[in-house]
């Protein structure tokens, strides 16, 4: 595209036509605050922060800058005093309607609307006094709440459900000053066909939408002399754990992790990425038992809880396609009060199981039928990224000091096939790998093919004398575009590999929430799924079925992949939901 | 927030369905289908109930949500039947000075409703109105086609009964 020339702040610079203001600004060094922008996700120029000075030859006046294209000879001022008058002005008014109880409010210190006032100076936050809005919580769901008091309306929730996700199942209603984010026919959401991912969290700039909290529980059970209280710790937390203390996004935080929550008192330091290879074994044995005996195909996985919960709402047909397998989440659960229980000799009752999940959906999960292998609920509590972030910063343990430890055996040894699993591909390629071993003895360890932030992948590969095409999809909306494609007879995949969140878990909807401002330059998925990767890469072993605790649990335990004692413990079943 | 659900019972016909699936086939593939689609309902239906709304979502894939959202948006839109009667209370700048509003909520109170509502047994529904061209009798309001004005709230009861 041909390229014009702008001046910002005084300093010229030469853009491609079609960026925007706030991209200009942005490579020529100057930041333009954002509240509801969302790069190609919720461009709708509507909570007027952005605004920036501009003149096209006929004087200076406010823009939206986040949305105004530059135009050539455009002279931009993002910092004059008019500018910062109207931003302050912006900021005070938003202010008169919002419940300022920073004091108590979870996203104290890294909220949005809060840096703002501070960055402008905003000196009375009562500035304009008047009639506010009250609103009920709305704690209907399984895993979060919202507080529509401390919404500012900027609508990246609504965009991310509707657009990214394309479920859609919050937006704005009534008009005016009477608007509010909610559900139709002001249903809870519990009610609707919310499938719990988070994603809405994830991208909320203040504290009106954050999952429920079960810290005070955890360390209740932590307390309790009589219980042994263990902890899981799925892949992707890892790779997000470090954004909660200020590291770098993409820093591989594994060490420091399992010392962090040694030091807050779990008596056991497992890893998901072990329940991750059992996964692999039962999910590739399934996939070869439905392709050898003419099973339902495609075959989609079930890690995912977001997906799967999707799947049972929008495409209730399909829920046959779904593997049995349980997720790792709750078959790492189950193991543990089965198989671990009986060798420890501990009552399964005095287990308390904990996890650590990048994922909201896992708080819905660990509520679902047939979740409960030993009688007793697989996982007690499934914790976010964010809520073992606070935990440590509340236990005064200082987390950048921390030595790097070692998870305990042997619910703590894994491969790289099972670190994978946070990315969007790795499931697929986990399986791959032991899957190819499995028909044609071969060792395969690097599938890049599947690999990559796309939304949707295909792949065709040749497995001894199989051909086996698969396709991999992240976010909602791509899953329903594959699943359409797949209804419509136009795709013939045998796999499918679905995670609700884009990107897969390292961007889970439980990770910690990092800044707009940040999230429109920088790929987080990328960065983080790179940790997942890079750990994969330096393992010595690499596929699941190379794992020694694996072999144990099948020689002592469940016999083979796919026994009869594999599917009362690692399988479940799945039901039709209606939409709402 | 007040449920939005109306409580009265849906009575929607085969017949009016039909015509509604009819205008969503003939619409639905077009851009900006919902607008022609809801005014449509309304007109058959007479109020867009939660139970019209499905239809709407499931043969068009719009989410829920999204209708309800332009439904509430719009004043033309209404979530609530009309009543047997319909009482409106003239807001006008002055009757309101004379008054209505504390008439308007003494009804609202009355009848148990919120202003465009309808009561459970489909008998009143209540609005609020602008200017009638009656402002020598203000505070005025009408039921159906009867003007009452010079009211008080003292004369709410009265009213009422002469049509429960």
């Amino acid at each position: 595209m041909a390229d014009i020339t702008v001046k910002i702040n005084g300093v010229e610079l030469t853009v491609p036509k079609g960026t925007t203001v706030l991209e200009a600004a942005h490579s020529a060094g100057f930041e333009i605050p954002t509240l509801c922008y969302m790069k190609e996700i919720n461009e709708i120029g509507a909570c007027r922060i952005c605004v920036t000075e501009v003149n096209e030859g006929r004087g200076f006046r406010l823009v939206a800058g986040c949305v105004y294209p530059c135009s050539d000879k455009m002279e931009i001022l993002t910092n004059s005093p008019k500018v910062i008058e109207a931003r302050k002005k912006t900021l005070e008014l938003m202010l008169s309607t919002h419940d300022k109880k920073c004091l108590s409010c979870v996203r104290s210190g890294n909220c949005e609307f809060q840096k703002l006032c501070k960055d402008y100076g905003v000196e009375d936050a009562d500035k304009y006094d008047g009639v506010r809005n009250e609103y009920c919580i709305d704690d209907s769901a399984a895993h979060m709440y919202r507080d529509n008091n401390k919404c500012i309306l900027c609508r990246r929730c609504v965009a991310v459900c509707g657009k990214t996700q394309g479920i859609g199942v919050i937006g704005a209603n009534e008009r005016g000053f009477k608007t509010y984010i909610g559900s139709a026919f002001d249903m809870g959401l519990g009610e609707t066909s919310c499938v719990s991912c988070g994603q809405c969290i994830a991208v909320c700039p203040v504290g009106a939408i954050s999952e429920k909290d079960y810290i005070k529980e955890v360390l209740a059970a932590i307390a309790d002399t009589e219980k042994t209280v263990i902890v899981q710790t799925a892949p992707a937390v890892r790779a997000g754990l470090g954004e909660a203390f200020g590291l770098p996004i993409g820093t591989n935080t594994e060490g420091k992790m399992v010392a962090a929550l040694r030091k807050l008192g779990f008596d056991k330091v497992f890893d998901t990425d072990f329940s991750a290879d059992l996964t692999i074994m039962e999910e590739a044995n399934e996939f070869v038992e439905r392709v050898q005996n003419g099973g339902v195909l495609p075959m989609i996985t079930s890690c995912s809880p977001g997906w799967v919960k999707f799947c049972e709402h929008y495409f209730p047909d399909m829920i046959d396609n779904l593997s049995t397998c349980k997720s790792p989440q709750q078959m790492f659960g189950a193991t543990a009060k089965t198989y671990w229980a009986e060798k420890m000799g501990i009552d399964p009752n005095n287990i308390v199981s904990v996890s650590i999940m990048p994922c909201t959906a896992k708080k819905f999960e660990i509520g679902r039928d047939n979740q409960s292998a030993a009688g007793v609920p697989d996982v007690d509590y499934s914790l976010t990224t964010r809520e073992l972030g606070r935990m440590i910063e509340r236990a005064g343990i200082n987390f950048a000091a921390l030595p790097d430890e070692k998870f305990d055996d042997p619910l703590g040894i894994a491969t790289g096939a099972g670190v994978i699993f946070g990315a969007t591909g790795g499931v697929m390629e986990a399986a791959l790998r032991t899957a190819i071993h499995t028909l044609t003895g071969e060792n395969v360890t690097d599938l890049p093919e599947v690999r990559g932030t796309e939304g949707i992948k295909e792949a065709t590969y040749k497995v001894g004398d199989l051909e086996v095409k698969v396709a991999v999809a992240s976010g909602l909306a791509n899953a329903r575009e594959v699943l359409e494609k797949v209804q419509r007879g136009e795709a013939d995949y045998q796999f499918i590999e679905i995670m609700a969140c884009p990107g897969g878990c390292v961007n889970g909807g439980g990770q910690p929430q990092v800044p707009m401002g940040i999230r429109n330059f920088v790929d987080i998925r990328e960065k983080r799924a790179k940790v997942l990767y890079d750990l994969d890469a330096s393992m010595p072993l690499r596929q699941s079925h190379e794992n020694p605790a694996i072999k144990e649990v099948y020689e002592t335990y469940f016999g083979k992949p796919g026994s009869h004692k594999a599917h009362e413990v690692l399988h479940t079943s799945y039901v039709k939901r209606s939409v709402n | 927030m007040n449920s939005s659900k109306s409580t009265v019972p849906f009575k929607g016909t085969p017949e009016q369905e039909a015509q509604l699936l009819e205008i969503i086939r003939e619409k639905k593939d077009s851009q900006g289908a919902l607008m022609p689609i809801l005014q449509k309902a309304q007109e058959i239906y007479g109020y867009l109930p939660i139970e019209v709304q499905k239809i709407i979502s499931d043969n068009t894939g719009i989410p829920l949500e999204k209708i309800y959202g332009v439904v509430t948006f719009y004043a033309q839109f209404s979530l609530f039947p009309k009543g047997e009667y319909t009482i409106s209370v003239c807001l006008g700048t002055a009757c309101y000075v004379k008054g209505s509003g504390d008439i308007y909520d003494k009804l609202q109170e009355k009848l148990g409703i919120a202003g465009g509502e309808c009561t459970p047994d489909g008998k009143f529904s209540l609005e609020a109105c602008r200017c009638i061209g009656a402002c020598g009798l203000a505070p005025v309001l009408t039921v159906n086609e009867d003007v009452y004005g010079r009211l008080t709230v003292d004369d709410v009861d009265k009213i009422i009964s002469k049509y429960a």
